[in-house]
C-alpha cells in the first residue's frame, strides 16, 4: 500500500496562551504563517491577544476556554480544536504553569498539590489525548515548557522543581513512544525569563532572557524538530555543572 | 489581582542620577484598570520604553507604571492606513508588522524602541519635520485616562484642549491607553539618500535652506570638536523613500525585505576613560574623512533611521555615571546663537561624538510640544564633574537667543529657565493639568524639578 503522507497542517494550539512568554510564542508562529489557537482560562485576555495577532498578521486565530485543572474536559479538547480549525491542528505547545513561593508550598499542602496538579497532572491529562490523535494521524508536534528547576532539586523550589522534573521525564517517554509514528516531542527548558512569573524577583540580570527572545528560540527549536532545548542555550552548560556536583556536596550547598 | 512591583534604581536613557522607584508592569487590561483605580501607589507617572534621556518617566515619590507590556494592536485599515493600538506598542513592532504590507511610520525619532504613547507624550519629531511636522500630526485620536474625568477620547476635534495638552504633555494629563495612528504608504523598505560633506556650518545651513524641500528626510551629523575655519563641518544625509522603479531588479522583487544583520550588545558598563576627547576626536575625524559625497545611495530604513539601534544598550558606553543629552533649538534668525554654542562646545570639549543638526519646519499645536521653526542641535554630554555648570552656560546662550530645551532630553535645567523658554504655553498647560488632575495623582521627578504642575503635590 502506498504510504502518502499529507503535509502537516500549518496550525498550532497554545495551552496557557496568556502566559508572559506564550504571547510571544503565538506571535512567532503567526509570523511564520501558522493559524493559531489560544487556549486558557481568561477569555477576555485571550480575545485581546487574538485581536492583536489578527491585526499584525494575516492568519486566522481562534480562542478556547481551557483550564488545566478541569481534567474531565481534556479528552474532548482536541476534537474541539479540530472543529474550530476544520482539521486537527498540526501541533500543540504547552505553556501554562503554576509556581508558588516554596515556603508557602511547604506550609500548605493545597498549594503543593496545586503545583503538581497544574504542572504535571494537568499536562499529562491534556497531552495524552493530543498524543493519541497525532499518533493516529502519524504526524504532529508536541512541545512543552518545563524548567531548569526540574533538572535538579534544590531547597529553594523543589516542589515546583518536582512538578517540572516529572514533566520532563513524561516528555522523554512520550517522545520515545511517538517516534515510531513520526510525531515530534520537544522539551523546552527555560532558565530565567522576564515575565510576570518572575517580575519583582531579584534575578541575575545577564541570565534573564526577554520573553521575545526566548519565544524566538523556542519556536525555532519546535519547527526545527529538536528533542531537548535549553532557553537561553547557555543554561545547558550551567545545568551540566550543577548536575555534576556530587550529592554529598550538593546537599550542603545554598544555590 | 494585584500587579507585582519592583523597587530598583530607575533613570532615563542617559542613566544620569538613578533614583529608587516602585515600578508596576501590568500586562493585562484588568491589571491596568486596577492600578489606575486604586492599586498603584500615588502619585504615579506612566513609562514607556524609557528612551527619554532624563527624568520624565521617573518618579521616586510614589510610583511608576511601565506600560511597555500593554502592547496589543487592535485594528488596521489598509484603505486609510490607520492603525489602532494600545499605548505600549513600540514603533519597532509597527515596522515589523506593516512594512511588509507597504506602510511606514509617518514620523520616527532616531530609535524605533519607543512606544506610541511615549512618542505622543513627547510629541516626537523626525528627519521629516520640515515637511510633515511632529508625530501628533498623524494621530487621529487617543483614549486617555484622566484622574478627574475618567477615560476621554481626545482628538483635534473632540476634547481638543486635552488633546493638545497631552501631546508633548510628558504624561502629566493622564495615561494614553489607546491611539489611532495614520501610517504612510511606501513602495519599499529603502531610502534613496544623498550624502553631502559640508566643510563649514554655513555651507550646511545654506544647503538646508535651499534644498531641504527636495527631500522628505534631512539631517546632518556635525563634528562638534572642529572649530574656526571648519566650525560645524558636517555630513548632510538627505533622502526620500525609494519607489519600486528605482530599485535594482534584485531588490525590486522583494522590496520590503531587509538585509539580515546581527545585533550587537554592550554587555557591561565601559570604564569611564574609554570615551575621552582623544578617542572622540579620532572618531569624528574618521567619520568626516570616511564619508564621501554620494548621490542616490539605496539604504534600508533600519540603517538610515536607526543607526544606533544596531547596538543594544549603547548607553552603557558612557559608563556608570551616565550622560545627558542636550538638545537646543534656535529660531532661524538667531543663527548667531547656534554659532556661539558650537564655538563653546568646540572649546569646552565636553560633548561627545557627533552632534545632530536639523532645520525644523512650522511649530505644532501641542502646548509643550518642542519643535519651533529654526535650527536644532542634539548632543551627548558624559557626566563628569562640572556638568551642571556647563549646561547652565549652554542654557544661557539659549536664553540670550530665544531658544529652548526639549523635555524628552532634559535632565538638569531649572524651573525658571524652563518657564522663560515656554512662557504662556506653560501657564496654560499648568492650568489645564490642574483641572484634569486636581488631586495631584500624576507627578514625576521632572514635574517636581521643573514645576510643570500647579495643583497640590500629593
Ligand atoms: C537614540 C535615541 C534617539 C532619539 N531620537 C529622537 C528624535 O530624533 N526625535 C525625538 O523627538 N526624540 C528622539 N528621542 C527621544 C524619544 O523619542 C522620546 O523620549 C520618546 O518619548 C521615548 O518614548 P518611550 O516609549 O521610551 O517613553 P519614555 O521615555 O518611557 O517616556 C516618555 C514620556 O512619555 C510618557 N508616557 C509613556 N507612556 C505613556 C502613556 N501610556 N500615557 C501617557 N504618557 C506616557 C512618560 O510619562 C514620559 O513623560 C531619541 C531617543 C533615543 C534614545
Ligand atoms: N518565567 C520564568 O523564568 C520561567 C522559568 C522556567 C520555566 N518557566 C515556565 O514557562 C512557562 C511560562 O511561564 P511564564 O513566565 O510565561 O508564566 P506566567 O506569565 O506566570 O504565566 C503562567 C500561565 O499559566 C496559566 N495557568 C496557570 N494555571 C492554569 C490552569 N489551571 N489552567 C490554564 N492555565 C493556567 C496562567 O493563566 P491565567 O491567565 O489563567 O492565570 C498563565 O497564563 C510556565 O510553565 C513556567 O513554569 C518559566
Amino acid at each position: 500500500m502506498l504510504n502518502v503522507r499529507s503535509p502537516l497542517p500549518k496550525s498550532v494550539v497554545i495551552l496557557g496562551a496568556t502566559s508572559g512568554v506564550a504571547r510571544y510564542i503565538a506571535d512567532q508562529f503567526a509570523r511564520l504563517g501558522y493559524a493559531v489557537g489560544l487556549a486558557g482560562r481568561n477569555m477576555e485576555e485571550l480575545d485581546r491577544l487574538a485581536v492583536d495577532i489578527r491585526t499584525r498578521y494575516t492568519v486566522s486565530c481562534h480562542t478556547f476556554y481551557f483550564d488545566a485543572l478541569a481534567f474531565e474536559g481534556h479528552g474532548a479538547f482536541p476534537v474541539q480544536c479540530e472543529e474550530a480549525f476544520g482539521e486537527l491542528p498540526g501541533g500543540v505547545v504547552l505553556c501554562f504553569g503554576f509556581m508558588a513561593d516554596q515556603a508557602d508550598a511547604q506550609a500548605d499542602f493545597a498549594i503543593a498539590r496545586r503545583t503538581l496538579d497544574t504542572n504535571l497532572t494537568g499536562a499529562i491529562s491534556i497531552l495524552e489525548p493530543f498524543a493519541a490523535a497525532f499518533e493516529a494521524r502519524k504526524a504532529g508536534f508536541i512541545a512543552a515548557l518545563t524548567s531548569v528547576a526540574g533538572d535538579r532539586g534544590r531547597k529553594a523550589n523543589y516542589i515546583y522543581g518536582a512538578s517540572k522534573g516529572g514533566l520532563t521525564v513524561y516528555l522523554q517517554g512520550l517522545r520515545n513512544r511517538l517516534h515510531a509514528s513520526g510525531v515530534q516531542v520537544t522539551t523546552i527548558k527555560p532558565g530565567f525569563m522576564d515575565t510576570p512569573m518572575t517580575y519583582g524577583m531579584k534575578l541575575p540580570g545577564p541570565l534573564v532572557a526577554s520573553p521575545e527572545a526566548a519565544a524566538k528560540a523556542m519556536v525555532k527549536a519546535v519547527t526545527g524538530r529538536k528533542n531537548v532545548v535549553y532557553v537561553s542555550c547557555f543554561w545547558r552548560y550551567i545545568m551540566y555543572i550543577i548536575k555534576s556536583i556530587p550529592e554529598w556536596q550538593f546537599k550542603k550547598m545554598n544555590l | 489581582m494585584s500587579s507585582a512591583v519592583t523597587n530598583g534604581p530607575l533613570a532615563g536613557w542617559g542613566r544620569y542620577q538613578p533614583r529608587s522607584c516602585a515600578v508596576y508592569r501590568p500586562e493585562r487590561r484588568a491589571e491596568v484598570a486596577e492600578l489606575l483605580d486604586a492599586g498603584a501607589e500615588r502619585p504615579f507617572i506612566a513609562r514607556g520604553l524609557g528612551r527619554s534621556y532624563g527624568d520624565t518617566a521617573v518618579n521616586a515619590t510614589g510610583s511608576v507604571i511601565d506600560l511597555s507590556r500593554y502592547n496589543c494592536m487592535i485594528q488596521f485599515d489598509p484603505e486609510t492606513g490607520v492603525l489602532e493600538c494600545e499605548g505600549g506598542v513600540s514603533l519597532a513592532e509597527i515596522l515589523d508588522a506593516f512594512v511588509p504590507r507597504g506602510f511606514f511610520l509617518p514620523v520616527t525619532p532616531g530609535t524605533k524602541f519607543v512606544t506610541v504613547a511615549g512618542a505622543i507624550a513627547n510629541d516626537v519629531h523626525g528627519k521629516n519635520h520640515h515637511l510633515d511636522g511632529t508625530f501628533s500630526n498623524f494621530v487621529e485620536s487617543i483614549d486617555l485616562w484622566t484622574p478627574a474625568r475618567g477615560v476621554l477620547t481626545c482628538s483635534p476635534e473632540e476634547n481638543s484642549e486635552v488633546f493638545w495638552a497631552t501631546v508633548g504633555g510628558v504624561g502629566l494629563t493622564g495615561l494614553i491607553l489607546r491611539a489611532r495612528l495614520r501610517l504612510r504608504r511606501v513602495e519599499s523598505a529603502y531610502v534613496r539618500v544623498d550624502y553631502q560633506r559640508c566643510a563649514h556650518l554655513d555651507v550646511a545651513l545654506e544647503a538646508m535652506d535651499t534644498s531641504d524641500n527636495d527631500y522628505r528626510y534631512s539631517v546632518a551629523w556635525v563634528d562638534c570638536l572642529a572649530s574656526k575655519g571648519s566650525l560645524g563641518r558636517s555630513v548632510l544625509m538627505r533622502g526620500n523613500h525609494a519607489v519600486t522603479s528605482e530599485l535594482p531588479a534584485k531588490l525590486a522583487s522583494a522590496p520590503f525585505r531587509l538585509p539580515k544583520r546581527p545585533t550587537l550588545a554592550v554587555p557591561l558598563d565601559f570604564p569611564g576613560f574609554a570615551l575621552n576627547s582623544w578617542s572622540i576626536t579620532a572618531f569624528n575625524t574618521l567619520f568626516y574623512a570616511a564619508n564621501r559625497d554620494a548621490k542616490d545611495k539605496l539604504v534600508d530604513y533600519d540603517k538610515y533611521f536607526y543607526p544606533l539601534d544596531g547596538v543594544l544598550q549603547w548607553n552603557r558606553m558612557y559608563g556608570k555615571r551616565g550622560f545627558i543629552q542636550y538638545q537646543a533649538t534656535f529660531p532661524k534668525e538667531e543663527k548667531a546663537g547656534l554659532v556661539k554654542m558650537l564655538e563653546h562646545l568646540a572649546s569646552a570639549r565636553r560633548a561627545s561624538f557627533l552632534v545632530v543638526l536639523k532645520c525644523f519646519g512650522a511649530a505644532g499645536r501641542g502646548l509643550l510640544s518642542y519643535p519651533t521653526p529654526g535650527y536644532t542641535l542634539a548632543l551627548d554630554i558624559p557626566n563628569r564633574r562640572g556638568l551642571e555648570a556647563f549646561t547652565r552656560e549652554l542654557d544661557q546662550i539659549l536664553l540670550d537667543h530665544g531658544g529652548r530645551l526639549y523635555l524628552a532630553k532634559d535632565a538638569v535645567t531649572d524651573p525658571e529657565t524652563f518657564a522663560a523658554m515656554y512662557g504662556e504655553d506653560l501657564a496654560k498647560f499648568r492650568e489645564l493639568q490642574g483641572t484634569l488632575d486636581p488631586q495631584g495623582v500624576l507627578r514625576s521627578d521632572m514635574s517636581r524639578r521643573l514645576r510643570l504642575t500647579e495643583g497640590k503635590d500629593a
